[in-house]
């Protein structure tokens, strides 16, 4: 486990331009070992472009990146995953005809390596997600279970399973809740808390206060593309995070 | 929910997944049993169930490639006219006076450069679907076949060509009588499908073409070059159509216009009434084997009970919206409300 407040991930002075639109100006980010960082603003405000920047799906056009203290140019998500950096997309990203386990496991699969073919290792997929799902307190009936058959909330968890089944130190987290029943909304953001003990440095996009206040530490506002507040949660009030969204302070 | 009921949960989730893989055999046994009432002297004998085995030796090939195709939420509508174009090619190679073993192989290279073709096409023109790709090279292909060969047959193979479609394994020292062979087509299907079934379910090129169908985003978000598995699919899908061509060169001992015709929908059929889904991700190579069964089987029984070709077209027709009803039916009752 890292060391308790270690720097782990920091974007400096990060500015992307689409065209003649500046969708990011000169925005700061830093996230630290087992903390939970939340990102708000409104639509547009530059959320999604910042953390595609920080998993490798755009490059900055300009500023840096530093990873546990070094500058780190990501050419592609390969690169961020490499890193340990890992993305919980919206829409998820899950195979539903795929099992849970395969699913976790996409794109890594353990292999038996014959010649050019390699064959899937099933035992170790369904050993490695067992134990996994255990480590994480995450309950379904089997890890051969399809994830179409899952719930919403049992499908962001098995999402946040895949983003931390390689030893992930930082998981960007989009709109974690959004879809999810009232009922399920708890479970995930346990499984954040569980994540945040376990040293894992925690980014979470949300429109949803009672997710920011329920999770996070820290709370930072982005209004049209540039840092607009920031603040420890217990500095902080629920009124306030919303004027920052509106851009007032 | 107290513990019986879990119990009763459990086995039912258990039973769905051998339901979905296996329920299609069922639908063939029936068949096979109705079948068997109805011609109790001829449709089990030797002669009659090595003779479905040779006529759908060479559609199980195109099938099967399609099979794959489908399983990425795609369709190849080429594979009759690809297969066409190998056989010419074969025809014209062996007419040329190659060595048997150079006219075995050119189908095989011709098939899997059409398939090529098509999956650089499709994602390397960013076609924006597969249809009208294949639907284009559907032309081509067998254009270029009437092409290269001026659309007249050639005819006149060596037994070394013809022994994939035409060879006989002799069981006789089984003490089995002379006419109760073995045709190397069965074989040939037997070891196809099995290599396949292998590829299909325990290698990892094999999950990611399902993943691929399943949710391209998930897979290209996984880091899976989507292209690259698409164009191995497509190219993986013609060779098995040159393979086709092999089996027909032997079967007819001939290369003919009008070789293929058609036979990509007979493919499609056979992969939908075998239970793969044409929104791809789902479907067995078991499935696409009964699915070839079920077409061959059905042909060959209403042809030794006399009914017309047309009501066969009536009847398969029939069959694959029927497969496809029984098929929303189990979903329906799979799916926990």
């Amino acid at each position: 486990m890292s060391s308790a407040n270690q720097l782990l991930l920091e974007a400096k002075n990060v500015t992307k331009y689409f065209g003649t639109i500046t969708a990011l100006e000169n925005v700061n980010l830093k996230i630290h070992a087992g903390e939970c960082l939340g990102v708000v603003g409104d639509n547009g405000a530059g959320k999604t472009t910042l953390m595609k920047v920080l998993s490798g799906l755009y490059k900055p056009s300009a500023g840096s990146l530093h990873f546990e203290g070094k500058e780190k140019v990501l050419e592609s998500p390969r690169d961020s995953q490499n890193l340990g950096l890992e993305m919980v997309y919206q829409d998820l990203a899950l195979a539903g005809n795929l099992p849970i386990g395969e699913n976790i496991f996409l794109g890594r699969e353990p292999t038996t390596n014959l010649g050019l073919l390699k064959f899937l290792d099933y035992k170790k997929i369904k050993e490695l997600t067992e134990a996994h799902l255990g480590k994480l307190k995450i309950n379904v009936k089997s890890a051969d279970q399809k994830v179409e058959e899952l719930s919403g909330g049992q499908r962001q968890a098995v999402a946040i399973a895949r983003s931390t089944a390689f030893n992930a130190k930082v998981v960007i987290m989009d709109e974690p809740t959004a879809a999810l029943a009232i009922k399920e909304v708890g479970k995930v953001l346990d499984l954040i808390n569980s994540l945040k003990k376990t040293g894992v440095g925690v980014i979470v996009i949300s429109h949803r206060m009672d997710d920011i206040f329920a999770v996070c530490d820290r709370v930072m506002a982005l209004f049209q593309g540039t840092n607009f507040a920031e603040s420890e949660l217990s500095n902080t009030s629920r009124d306030e995070v919303i004027g920052w969204i509106m851009g007032k302070k | 929910m107290d513990s019986k009921d879990q119990d009763k949960d459990s086995l039912y989730l258990k039973l769905i997944p051998y339901f979905e893989k296996y329920g299609i055999l069922l639908l063939l046994v029936i068949m096979i049993v109705v079948m068997h009432f109805l011609q109790p002297d001829v449709f089990l004998s030797w002669r009659n169930v090595t003779n479905v085995f040779k006529q759908i030796s060479w559609q199980s090939m195109l099938a099967l490639g399609v099979f794959m195709v489908i399983v990425t939420a795609g369709i190849d509508l080429s594979v009759g006219s690809i297969m066409m174009l190998s056989l010419m090619i074969l025809a014209i190679v062996a007419k040329a006076g190659a060595p048997w073993y150079i006219v075995v192989i050119t189908p095989l290279i011709a098939g899997f450069l059409c398939g090529l073709f098509n999956g650089l096409g499709i994602t390397l023109l960013r076609m924006p679907h597969p249809f009208i790709m294949t639907l284009g090279t559907l032309y081509i292909f067998r254009g270029t076949g009437n092409l290269i060969s001026g659309g007249t047959p050639i005819s006149g193979f060596t037994d070394e060509v013809r022994y994939l479609g035409h060879g006989r394994i002799d069981l006789t020292w089984l003490g089995l009588e002379k006419s109760q062979y073995l045709p190397v087509s069965l074989v040939l299907i037997a070891i196809v499908y099995i290599i396949f079934w292998i590829f299909m379910n325990k290698t990892r090129t094999g999950k990611w073409i399902y993943a691929i169908g399943g949710n391209p985003n998930a897979a290209r978000a996984s880091g899976i070059n989507v292209n690259k598995i698409l164009v191995i699919v497509y190219s993986l899908c013609g060779f098995l159509s040159g393979i086709g061509a092999l089996i027909l060169a032997g079967r007819t001992d001939s290369g003919y216009p009008n070789a293929g015709l058609q036979s990509e929908l007979d493919a499609i059929a056979a992969c939908i009434i075998g239970g793969a889904s044409f929104f791809g991700g789902r479907g067995t190579v078991l499935g696409v084997f009964a699915g070839v069964m079920i077409m061959g089987i059905l042909r060959n029984g209403l042809n030794l009970m006399d009914v017309s070709s047309f009501w066969q077209q009536v009847l398969i027709g029939s069959i694959i919206v029927l497969a496809v009803y029984v098929d929303v039916l189990r979903r329906d009752f799979g799916t926990r409300k």
